[in-house]
């Protein structure tokens, strides 16, 4: 009798979170679920509106969309060029912040600055460092505006036509990774810092006392001490490269490439199938349960492969 | 290896950096030689500078002045891989994420050039070396996966493994349990044997100093009490502090006066002291040193017998005790000479110590002397330099120093009469107290409150504020025991000056001897400043 009292009290309790929770995360994935599957649900259908019948078609049409791939592939190449870079950097920087004293503080304080900045802000000054005029608009001539084009000419490096019309994949790419890499710094090394210093000094004495080279002292212990947090950062940083979207739009703007979508990914993708006029929302649900599936196969990976190198 | 540790001084800076006064003197003027393949137990209450002395050693930490000598070699500059030596943390500092065997790799994987070895070498050598502590069974665990002891071994293979000069061991005892503590100590030993390294450790415990090593040193406040083979400083402590540190159960300590040769525990000529001059001392008796006899001089009344199987505890009370209580460790047959609630005890001459009661140094009488000048005459035949030190330390400091306000706890009342009156009548403070030995020292602090503060030297200033942790420490005992308001703590200090050298502190070490009265010698001495000091 008591116990069956108790518990009616204990759902009581979590009734707030359960009613919030399935109205706002339950529903919406039972229903992105649903929309996908629903066959002439989207307006580009033939039978546009009326949805008749359950099926994959939306997938099919997701996979055989014509720049699918592309998207997909580019949302690929940021994340395998982004996560490795930024989670090395922010290791170095986290090591020598944590091995300075003087000025630590106003250090901390300049690399924790992009994490709350806006990245769409931040998009814009990375379009306006990476800036070039139109080649056709100054005569033939390439006229350099950019911050980053102007200290190439002053090594006497050719400007690059990094974002503007015509500009090559691979310069995009380039200035993609320049600005995830940067924008997420600050987390990894807030995360990778906070891991260092509970790291026992008395590891680094009695490396010291075996006479310990930094380089092995770093690889040897500080590495294997982090894994941890080195691992967490990278599974969350792979799962946020594939969810890339807002830094392209932020140097972009809305054609998401300097050519036309030419370094969209999956979710802006999701977006433009919802956004606007277009009502293509069974192809926007089976794009986003497709990039679901990407991730959650990525973590697995991460996870199995953690699990054997991380040291708890 | 020998190690010589000349004039070594340690100061944390403060803080703050105007506040110069709350620098931390950890280890003052330190100045010990340690023969070659001994086992030295570094031993002091916690703060007492012990651990900074071992961290100068190793490198880690810098002296702020002195030297440091490895044999011939001046090694206070050297960086510690440079030095030669093997360390051993508290906590071990096993790299969780290698296996006992990477770790014991770990060191010889460092070395380069030709001192390199090969693959095979290192592993022939982590083996031999785990094989010595014995954890070569274990060589694929995780240092998680092992017990407190194996851990303890493994990191004493990893310091042992690429052969060092000196071993280091920091409380190599305290993370283990009771019974392994045991089994440890004696590993250490039997390894400490087998390598003939020279080794040092620390340890706040004195029976396991006592137990293992070559050599003790006893430290107190960053200077050293007295050096010696363990059983040579219990049996001859030099001055009150090691009697009371050494022992368990610890000494008995009770309140007296040299009269006429003669030694008196309150009303009770207890001994005879021929050719001590007149004075007030503390009179430590070992456990041990009670024989019980109906005529005995030492009249207490029994509160208590415990029963150890081949010995008997007495537990007793008398009024002069500094103790609660005075403990005796009698044969079991001697039982039967107990009868009623009082005992009598003869005193054996030499468990019985007597100190000075103002310079805390001990009082030579009958065979004593002797038997300290022979025992220093032995330990410098054998290398090991005899350092002690006469004088007391800022009494505030000094933990051990709380069981006297068990005493002051009694006379309280009288003493909170004695300072409503101070301020108006200073005579009458005399015939107010009861206790004759608190009344002197009291009246003394009265009369003197006012000018003493201008007398003080910036030198006593210094010692005084230099600790600041362990005043921290004694304060919350004091608020404990004593009722507000109430002014009771008395402090009589004597601030030796440093000496500057060794050679000159034995010297007057043996000068002092030989007059057999140190505190008269060390009294006259000009160098030395008396301070009287009184605080709640």
């Amino acid at each position: 009798m008591d116990k069956k009292r108790n518990q009616w009290t204990a759902w009581l309790y979590l009734l707030p979170a359960i009613v919030l929770l399935a109205i706002f995360t339950v529903w919406p994935i039972i229903n992105t679920i649903r929309m996908a599957m629903l066959e002439g649900y989207n307006l580009d259908d033939e039978m546009g509106g009326m949805a008749f019948s359950f099926g994959f078609s939306n997938f099919k049409k997701v996979i055989e969309y014509p720049t699918f791939t592309n998207r997909l592939g580019t949302t690929m190449l940021l994340t395998v060029l982004t996560v490795p870079i930024s989670t090395l950097l922010a290791l170095v920087i986290a090591v020598l912040l944590n091995s300075i004293k003087f000025v630590k503080k106003i250090f901390q304080t300049i690399f924790f600055l992009p994490y709350v900045t806006n990245s769409i802000a931040i998009g814009m000054v990375f379009a306006a460092m990476f800036a070039m005029l139109n080649p056709l608009a100054g005569g033939g001539e390439y006229v350099s505006i950019g911050l980053m084009n102007t200290i190439l000419q002053a090594f006497g490096i050719s400007p690059v036509n990094w974002i503007n019309l015509n500009a090559p994949y691979s310069a995009q790419i380039a200035v993609m990774t320049i600005y995830i890499v940067w924008n997420a710094l600050p987390f990894k090394i807030l995360i990778l810092l906070g891991g260092l210093q509970g790291v026992n000094k008395q590891y680094y004495e009695a490396a010291k006392v075996d006479g310990t080279s930094k380089w092995r002292t770093f690889w040897r212990i500080t590495v294997p001490m982090l894994s941890p947090m080195i691992a967490y950062v990278v599974i969350t940083g792979f799962i946020g490269g594939f969810k890339e979207y807002s830094s392209i739009l932020g140097v972009f703007g809305d054609s998401m490439g300097a050519n036309n979508h030419d370094v969209d990914t999956i979710v802006g993708f999701i977006y433009q199938n919802i956004a606007g006029n277009s009502s293509n929302q069974g192809r926007a649900s089976a794009a986003a349960l497709i990039l679901f599936a990407i991730i959650f196969a990525v973590t697995m990976v991460n996870m199995y492969v953690s699990k054997k190198k991380v040291h708890y | 290896m020998k190690v010589l540790l000349q004039n070594l001084t340690k100061i944390f800076p403060s803080r703050n950096k105007k506040d110069k006064g709350a620098e931390v003197i950890a280890v003052n003027d330190f100045n010990l030689e340690i023969p070659d393949g001994k086992l030295v137990g570094l031993l002091g209450p916690s703060g007492c500078g012990k651990s900074t002395t071992l961290y100068m050693i190793s490198g880690l930490q810098s002296p702020t002045s002195g030297k440091i000598f490895f044999g011939d070699d001046d090694v206070t500059k050297l960086t510690p891989e440079n030095r030669g030596i093997g360390l051993v943390f508290q906590n071990y500092a096993l790299y969780p994420h290698l296996t006992v065997q990477q770790n014991i790799l770990f060191p010889l994987q460092n070395l380069k050039g030709e001192n390199r070895l090969s693959k095979e070498e290192m592993l022939k050598r982590a083996h031999e070396v785990a094989k010595l502590v014995q954890i070569d069974e274990y060589m694929n665990r995780k240092p998680a996966e092992l017990s407190g002891g194996q851990q303890q071994r493994v990191a004493i293979a990893r310091a042992l493994v690429k052969m060092p000069r000196i071993l280091l061991l920091d409380e190599p005892l305290s993370n283990l349990d009771a019974r392994l503590r045991l089994q440890t100590r004696e590993e250490i030993r039997r390894i400490q044997r087998d390598t003939q390294i020279t080794t040092i450790f620390v340890t706040h415990d004195q029976e396991e100093a006592m137990s293992i090593s070559d050599y003790i040193v006893v430290m107190k406040l960053g200077v050293i009490m007295q050096t010696g083979k363990p059983q040579w400083v219990y049996d001859d402590p030099a001055n009150l502090f090691v009697a009371k540190f050494l022992g368990t159960p610890p000494i008995n300590l009770f309140s007296g006066k040299v009269e006429n040769g003669k030694l008196y525990i309150g009303d009770e000529q207890v001994l005879d002291t021929n050719g001590v001059e007149d004075q007030e001392v503390y009179v430590g008796i070992r456990p041990e040193g009670f024989v019980i006899d109906k005529t005995g001089k030492l009249t207490c009344s029994i509160s208590g017998i415990d029963v150890m199987g081949r010995d008997v505890s007495v537990v007793s009370t008398n009024s002069n005790s500094l103790n609660p209580v005075v403990r005796s460790i009698i044969a079991s047959e001697e039982m039967s000479n107990i009868s009623g609630n009082t005992v009598k005890f003869n005193l054996k001459e030499n468990k019985v110590f007597i100190f000075n009661k103002e310079t805390e140094s001990r009082v030579y009488f009958g065979e004593q002397l002797k038997a300290h000048e022979a025992m220093v005459a032995e330990m410098e035949e054998e290398g090991q330099s005899y350092v002690t030190h006469h004088g007391s330390l800022p009494r505030e400091a000094d933990d051990v120093h709380k069981e006297f306000e068990v005493e002051e706890k009694k006379g309280v009342i009288d003493k909170i009469k004695g300072l409503f009156s101070k301020k108006k009548k200073d005579a009458e403070i005399k015939d107010e107290a009861p206790v004759p030995a608190v009344d002197e020292v009291k009246t003394s602090t009265a009369e003197e409150k006012d000018e003493a503060p201008k007398e003080e030297p910036a030198a006593a200033d210094e010692k005084n504020e230099a600790f600041p942790v362990d005043e921290v420490n004694a304060s919350p005992k004091d608020s404990a025991n004593s009722k507000p308001t109430v002014k009771k703590k008395t402090t009589v200090t004597v601030v030796a000056k440093k000496s500057s050298n060794n050679s000159s502190k034995i010297k007057s070490t043996t000068a002092n001897a030989t007059s057999v009265n140190i505190t008269s010698t060390t009294a006259k001495k000009p160098n030395e400043v008396k301070k009287i000091d009184s605080e709640g």
